[in-house]
């Protein structure tokens, strides 16, 4: 059986889609038969991350309509061939994706795969409903302001009552939290919210802290998941988090926090 | 093959309890009803927002005004609010209500709460998640999140926090061992004895038997120390534990 891991956030922008090809290649890198879905049905731009745009003849919708096999709607990744890559459709609306749709081709994929990763669209609505109704895991992607902890906080109540394990009162979907365009700067001037201000509103098992990085634009200028880029911060950062996720302990890095924006604050209460 | 032939039913019958809020009319004048109600809701706007509502036209029909209920129904419609029931109505205003769809209670019951109170869990609407269980008292151990509603027919114990735009509601006393957050409301069936206790109260809403304060008009609190929150005069009193 697969492990279906959703990213997921609320808030648009925060780095889910970044995070998605780059843990989905770290699964590969390690030895895991891996795919990656796009859900983001009408705005996809996992497959241009991962440099298979090109590549695109059918889409998770024409799969679901039956106007194609899963096999031929699947990309072997270029670099990694335990990597593929189910591409959204740019064209469709998103209604074209039902439940019962996700439901079959996540089944299908579980017999084949080890990891399957769904790269939510942002919001709350259908696609990010579908994206994370079937998962085993979430890693939600959040950045160091109050609007995206506030937003995955809601996600965070969506996934322990609106998912399939939660209906069935089986055991809740697993949370991890995967702390984004952190810069220890900025929470240092208290322009973002330190790693403890973050932890006081979420309380989450952290999955990893990735640094802002100029490495992540340049890696997804290339079409390669910043994780192959190994000297980069950003790309040690996702490899500890895959590490993490199977099991491995590593210290945590990349966080530096003297003055939150929350001590400052409040700072003479 | 029959409908019968399937191993589970796909339809049944289950019974629940729902505590819904009872909007009382005591006026038939829809200019000043609709102010009272934006008002109203302007202090809570989340907590009202698609809340469903009994329609209670006691009040209004004891004083003999006339009341056209489909007027009424949609000056409730307009302010989010959703009815779903009447009572204590006339022929014509029941027979208005049928045609719109909305259920007629006509138990002269004075107190809209069923007194068959189910000890299960009720499947609402929404991301709402209602418990409750034997003894009356729920006990939540794990954050509630944004969006998130809690309902206890009894006490409610939370040992983690409550989140921003989350919210709380017991008939009798709340505690939260984490930082509150989000709203809280005790008493909401009208007991005007029962309490709040936080050990770090930053709610944007409390309230106890329908006496509300926002975050801006909550003083008393100091940040970390545990705090209890009652009702004085009408007033709601937020004083340290000890
Ligand atoms: N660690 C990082 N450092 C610097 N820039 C980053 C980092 N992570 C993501 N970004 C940038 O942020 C932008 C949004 O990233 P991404 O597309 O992964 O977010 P998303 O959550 O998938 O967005 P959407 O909600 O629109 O799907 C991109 O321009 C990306 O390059
Ligand atoms: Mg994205």
């Amino acid at each position: 059986m697969a492990r279906i891991i959703v990213v997921t956030s609320g808030k648009g922008g925060v780095g889910k889609t970044t995070t998605s090809a780059a843990i989905s290649m770290g699964l590969a890198k390690k030895g895991h038969k891996t795919v990656v879905i796009d859900f983001d049905v009408g705005l996809r731009n996992l497959d241009l991350i991962m440099g298979c745009e090109r590549r695109v003849v059918y889409d998770i919708i024409n799969v679901i309509n039956g106007e194609a096999t899963l096999n031929q709607a699947l990309i072997k990744d270029k670099n990694c061939n335990l990597l593929s890559i189910l591409p959204a459709s740019q064209t469709r609306n998103k209604d074209a994706l039902t439940l019962e749709g996700v439901e079959k081709i996540l089944e299908e994929l579980s017999k084949d795969f080890k990891y399957i990763v769904c790269d939510s669209p942002a919001g709350i609505e259908t696609g990010a409903h579908l994206a994370m109704y079937f998962a085993d895991d979430a890693f939600v992607v959040t950045n160091p302001e109050v609007s995206s902890v506030r937003d995955s906080d809601r996600m965070l109540g969506l996934l322990s009552s609106k998912s399939r394990r939660a209906e069935r009162g089986e055991e809740p979907i697993k949370e991890y939290l995967l702390l984004s365009r952190y810069s220890p700067e900025r929470v240092k001037s208290g322009e973002m919210l330190s790693l403890d201000d973050v932890q006081d509103i979420l309380s989450l098992h952290l999955l990893g802290v990735i640094p802002e990085s100029k490495s992540v634009l340049t890696s997804s200028n290339a079409g390669t998941p910043v994780i192959l880029d190994e000297k980069s911060d950003a790309g040690q950062a996702y490899a500890d988090i895959v590490a993490r996720y199977l099991g491995e302990t590593r210290p945590h890095r990349f966080i530096d926090e003297k003055s939150g924006f929350f001590r400052k604050l409040f700072g003479g209460k | 093959m029959t409908i019968n032939s399937h191993s589970f039913p796909a339809v049944e019958f289950k019974s629940s309890t729902f505590s819904v809020p009872v909007l009382s009319i005591a006026s038939n004048d829809l200019i000043l009803i609709q102010q009272l109600l934006d008002e109203k809701i302007k202090l809570a706007p989340e907590f009202f927002k698609h809340s469903p509502v009994v329609v209670d036209l006691g009040e209004v029909n004891k004083k003999q005004l006339a009341l056209d209920f489909e007027d009424l129904a949609t000056v409730i419609r307009k302010t989010g609010l959703f009815t779903i029931g009447i009572r204590n109505s006339n022929e014509a205003q029941q027979a208005q209500a049928i045609s719109l769809g909305i259920p007629v209670n006509t138990a002269p019951t004075s107190d809209v709460r069923v007194e068959n109170r189910k000890p299960k869990p009720i499947t609402a609407p929404a991301d709402d998640e209602f418990v409750t269980n034997d003894s009356t008292t729920v006990t939540i151990t794990k954050p509630i999140r944004s969006g998130q509603r809690i309902y206890s027919f009894g006490d409610l114990i939370v040992l983690a926090q409550v989140g921003a735009g989350a919210e709380i509601l017991a008939e009798g006393n709340i505690h939260v061992y984490g930082t509150l957050r989000g709203r809280a409301l005790a008493g909401v069936q009208g007991n005007t004895e029962a309490r709040i206790f936080c050990s770090d109260l930053q709610a944007e809403l409390i309230s106890i038997a329908g006496n509300y304060k926002i975050s801006d008009d909550i003083h008393g609190a100091v940040a970390n120390t545990p705090v209890q929150i009652y009702l004085q005069k009408n007033t709601l009193v937020v004083k340290p534990i000890i």
